[in-house]
């Protein structure tokens, strides 16, 4: 079954096979909303075999290789369809990259981050099953669910 | 020939390479035998101290005129017109960097030598930033370790003390994984070494054991480092239980070998019995001394491109 089960959408990117759950915490996340652009987003969308899943529409976006793979933190499965004209005309699965930059805050409170401006950047530690993320200033580790959105 | 670290950032130990840490100890060593009255004459050091730390900042100073180089800066930053007018602190490292040639600093928070660098037009080093990195404390351990021992190659160390929170002993024991060393871990269970550390030690294929006797491991060791342990993490009677096993006094060490040597970062408050500081394995006050070369070296190294 490859019809999307929301309004199709004629320019933008649809981020398919999100993990049911984490559509509105990438939204948060990623302050896709920010942009003024017109989001639609489906929650617990039935899937072929059985599951469920999350997918976000934006519209007049595209996200760069970079951009996306950034989402690969909390959906390891998504893809990323490129739409133009009504038509998929770009598509590939979102793969960890080896940082992630600007868009997390260091959970470490005494972290220079946290009181000076500065860019973020985590380097990306994949040995593990679940990914651990290392600040480039502080030098800590940590996993994946300490980090909260940014205000 | 171009030295590697010349006008290089000395933020963390990890970024140093195996062959940069030989280097670094070997000049330390070369300087401490032939000074250099004269290397950095001519060049100016920011010693910019945001958190105060008298040692570490009078070490680095000593280090600047001992090689004729002049030093410009504070050793509180609180009672700077910087903290008052609350400039940023990339804004002040990149106008202090611009009157400097290398700039040392100190700051309480974790990753601030790491942000100055990406800021600062001279090299920086760091001089302790928040519970993160002290490289220089680092770099003068491996120095008084390679000076006792002849080498840093496969000794056998033991670190004793608080290991969940020590930031030296981490670092020292990232440096010394990179030569081949084998560790003891002599600690109470709730202090022992992070796990991370471990995780790291083992995919590095580094062998170390732990132990909570600091008695039974001495025969086997060429160094042991020892470090504090504070009160405040244990009820009182816990702390006299934790003592027994954790003190180092003259009685225990009747069995070591010939070239085992004891070192502390200092301050010392009971974990060694001063009976120790007379006996030919004591080295921790030549430790101490042992920074101004450390960080001689280190200064030498940046800022001099053929040394
Ligand atoms: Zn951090």
């Amino acid at each position: 079954m490859n019809k999307l089960q929301v309004e199709a959408i004629e320019h933008g990117t649809v981020i398919d096979h999100i993990p049911a759950g984490m559509g509105v915490r990438i939204l948060k996340f990623f302050q896709l909303t920010d942009n003024g652009e017109r989001i639609t987003v489906g929650l617990n969308l039935r899937t072929s075999d059985g599951g469920s899943k999350d997918l976000i529409k934006v519209e007049n976006t595209t996200f760069s290789k970079e951009q996306a793979d950034q989402l690969a933190l909390f959906a390891s499965s998504a893809t990323m369809n490129l739409i133009n004209n009504f038509e998929v005309v770009d598509k590939y699965q979102v793969q960890l990259p080896q940082s992630i930059d600007r868009i997390l805050q260091c959970p470490n409170s005494n972290c220079i981050t946290q009181h000076q401006p500065a860019q973020t950047r985590f380097y990306v530690n994949h040995s593990n099953c679940t990914p651990t993320l290392k600040c480039q200033y502080c030098e800590k580790s940590f996993s994946v669910g300490l980090f909260k959105e940014l205000n | 020939m171009t030295n590697p670290l010349f006008q290089k950032d000395i933020i963390s130990i990890a970024d140093l390479s195996r062959s940069e840490l030989e280097l670094i100890v070997t000049t330390a060593q070369s300087i401490k035998k032939k000074p250099r009255p004269t290397l950095l004459s001519g060049k100016v050091i920011a010693s910019c101290f945001f958190e105060a730390s008298t040692r570490t900042r009078l070490s680095f100073e000593t280090a600047v005129y001992r090689l004729g180089g002049s030093v410009i800066g504070f050793d509180s930053g609180g009672n700077t017109s910087l903290a008052q007018k609350g400039e940023t602190l990339a804004d002040s490292v990149n106008v202090i960097g611009s009157y400097s040639d290398a700039f040392v600093m100190r700051h309480p928070q974790d990753g601030a030598a790491r942000l100055a660098s990406i800021h600062a037009n001279v090299p920086v080093i760091n001089g302790g930033d928040g519970a993160n990195q002290h490289p220089t404390q680092t770099l003068l351990d491996l120095f008084s370790i390679y000076e006792t021992q002849g080498t840093l190659e496969g000794l056998k160390i033991a670190m004793v003390g608080d290991l969940k929170y020590g930031r030296t002993v981490h670092s020292l024991t990232q440096a010394l994984a990179l030569f081949g060393c084998e560790f003891f871990f002599v600690a109470p269970e709730a202090l022992q070494m992070p796990a991370y550390l471990c995780e790291e030690l083992d995919s590095a294929g580094v062998s170390y054991q732990f132990s909570n006797e600091l008695e039974a491991v001495l025969p086997q060791l060429d160094v042991l480092y020892m470090t504090r342990v504070q009160k405040e993490r244990f009820d009182p009677t816990e702390y006299q239980h934790m003592k027994s096993q954790f003190v180092l006094s003259a009685t225990m060490l009747h069995d070591v070998k010939p070239n085992f040597r004891i070192l502390h970062p200092l301050p010392r408050v009971d974990e060694i019995t001063t009976d120790v500081d007379a006996t030919p394995y004591a080295y921790y006050f030549q430790q101490a001394e042992n920074g101004v070369y450390a960080r001689q070296a280190l200064l030498a190294l940046v800022l001099t491109e053929d040394l």
